[in-house]
């Protein structure tokens, strides 16, 4: 009973607090670009507004994928939030990328075919990083559960710095931020419109949204994980390393140009490649 | 409550504006208007946008692209003309290949006047944009048709 009513907690808390970030992501925007931005609560009112227009078919499979992503995003969380396997929710998560990135090639349009083909390229560019942070995680703690990890007596990211500065630099590509929002960016008026979303409309484009707020909650919680661990105190030190890490994405959104995907790609690579492999070198050496 | 009064996103179009128009609606992005207060977008694409703007006259060349343009944004929907080449043709009305103001090809909620529209004008526009698509939808809502409009 305990277990079903954390589930549905997760189930509508989390899209509640993706949505607060993001309208705090929003105002934080506008104040850096010297504007005063829409209200706090202007991504719910977005997501609303889409639920009660009309939804343009352009085919049937073109819809069913963006549900099925949100099904393995929402899977992936409450795994995550509930303490389940670090492994099992990497990969779900990867698995509802996929088939969101199937919904854009399932539409014909050039310009989400266009957006499909770089998130392909942007899931190349950031899953051995998450991998990697994964395999770090168990090798510190020998667990890939999430309540064994953060219930070690020392945080993960003592062992692990290389790792988690490897992760915060690819947390851009999955936040969708600039440099590293080639996909599909939060800002219209680009060269491919808006990516693979740009055939949906209402409900489905509803959907996405909430999607994201998802995913921005999931890659907070393993943000948390390196550094929660049993002392208690340690619990609010890694909300506030949360809140830094988010924070910093925004600023980093705000002063960085887009890149090309060469540099995305090669980038995320070489700094995966040294940072992590070398922190777990390090670390297997001393162990 | 509906919220699509507190979410109302824009696609800019330009029809044969002389980007005078064009530059007064940029200007209300920037910090000086921010209609992003109001949780206005510029979208640049028709799917996802509420709100039509169109500045300067239709011209034979691009009927089509307005009229997709209009058919591709999901109701409820709105059309607001901005400065006075998309009222009536303005001083283009004379060319040979203008045919006129944006009502000419497609139905016009919101008329900014206006040579250049001023930011301000064009803000109290999609404001009176916004009363008009709330209006829309609790119409459609009930299933009541929408009226005639502009013989279009
Ligand atoms: S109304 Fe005036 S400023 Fe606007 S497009 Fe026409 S000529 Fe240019």
């Amino acid at each position: 009973m305990m277990k079903l009513l954390l589930v549905v907690g997760i189930i509508l808390l989390a899209p509640l607090l993706g949505g607060l970030l993001t309208g705090i992501d929003r105002v934080v925007t506008a104040r850096l670009q010297g504007r005063q931005g829409p209200p706090l609560l202007q991504p719910f009112y977005d997501v609303l507004k889409l639920i009660s227009k009309e939804t343009t078919e352009v085919n049937s499979m073109h819809r069913f994928f963006v549900y099925v992503s949100l099904i393995f995003v929402i899977f992936t969380t409450v795994l995550l939030l509930s303490g389940g396997d670090v492994l099992l929710a990497i990969f779900a998560l990867t698995l509802g990328s996929v088939f969101f990135v199937l919904g854009g090639y399932a539409s014909n349009s050039p310009y989400s075919t266009i957006g499909s083909e770089r998130e392909l390229l942007q899931i190349m560019a950031y899953e051995p990083m998450v991998l990697l942070a994964c395999f770090g995680l168990y090798y510190v703690d020998r667990s890939f559960f999430v309540k064994d990890i953060i219930a070690s007596p020392y945080p993960a990211v003592i062992f692990l710095p290389g790792v988690f500065i490897g992760f915060t630099y690819i947390l851009t590509f999955k936040l969708r931020k600039s440099p590293f929002d080639l996909s599909m960016s939060h800002h219209g008026h680009q060269e491919i419109v808006k990516g693979i979303t740009t055939e949906y409309s209402g409900r489905d484009l509803a959907v996405i949204e909430v999607t994201h707020w998802y995913e921005t909650v999931i890659v907070l919680a393993l943000t948390y994980i390196f550094f929660a661990n049993a002392n208690p105190f340690s619990h609010v030190l890694a909300v506030f390393a949360c809140l830094v890490i988010f924070f910093l994405e925004i600023i980093i959104d705000n002063t960085f140009a887009r890149v090309k995907w060469q540099q995305a790609l090669t980038s995320a690579w070489v700094v995966t490649a040294v940072l992590s492999t070398v922190n777990l070198f390090i670390l297997s050496y001393f162990r | 409550m509906s919220f699509i009064k507190k979410s109302p996103w824009i696609l800019h179009y330009d029809g044969s504006s002389c980007n005078g128009c064009d530059i007064e609606v940029l200007a209300c992005l920037t910090p000086l208007y921010d209609v992003e207060r109001f949780g206005v977008i510029n979208t640049g694409n028709p799917k996802h946008a509420d709100i039509l703007l169109i500045t300067g006259s239709v011209n034979e060349q691009n009927i089509p692209v307005v009229k997709q343009l209009y058919e591709q944004m999901a109701d409820p929907k709105v059309v607001v003309a901005v400065g006075i080449c998309a009222n009536s043709g303005g001083i283009f009305a004379e060319c040979y290949n203008v045919v006129g103001g944006v009502d000419k090809v497609i139905p016009v909620d919101v008329y900014v006047p206006g040579c250049a529209a001023r930011p301000e004008a064009i803000i109290d526009g999609v404001v009176q944009g916004i009363g008009v698509l709330e209006e829309k939808r609790a119409r459609a809502k009930k299933k009541i048709p929408a009226k005639q409009q502009n013989g279009v």
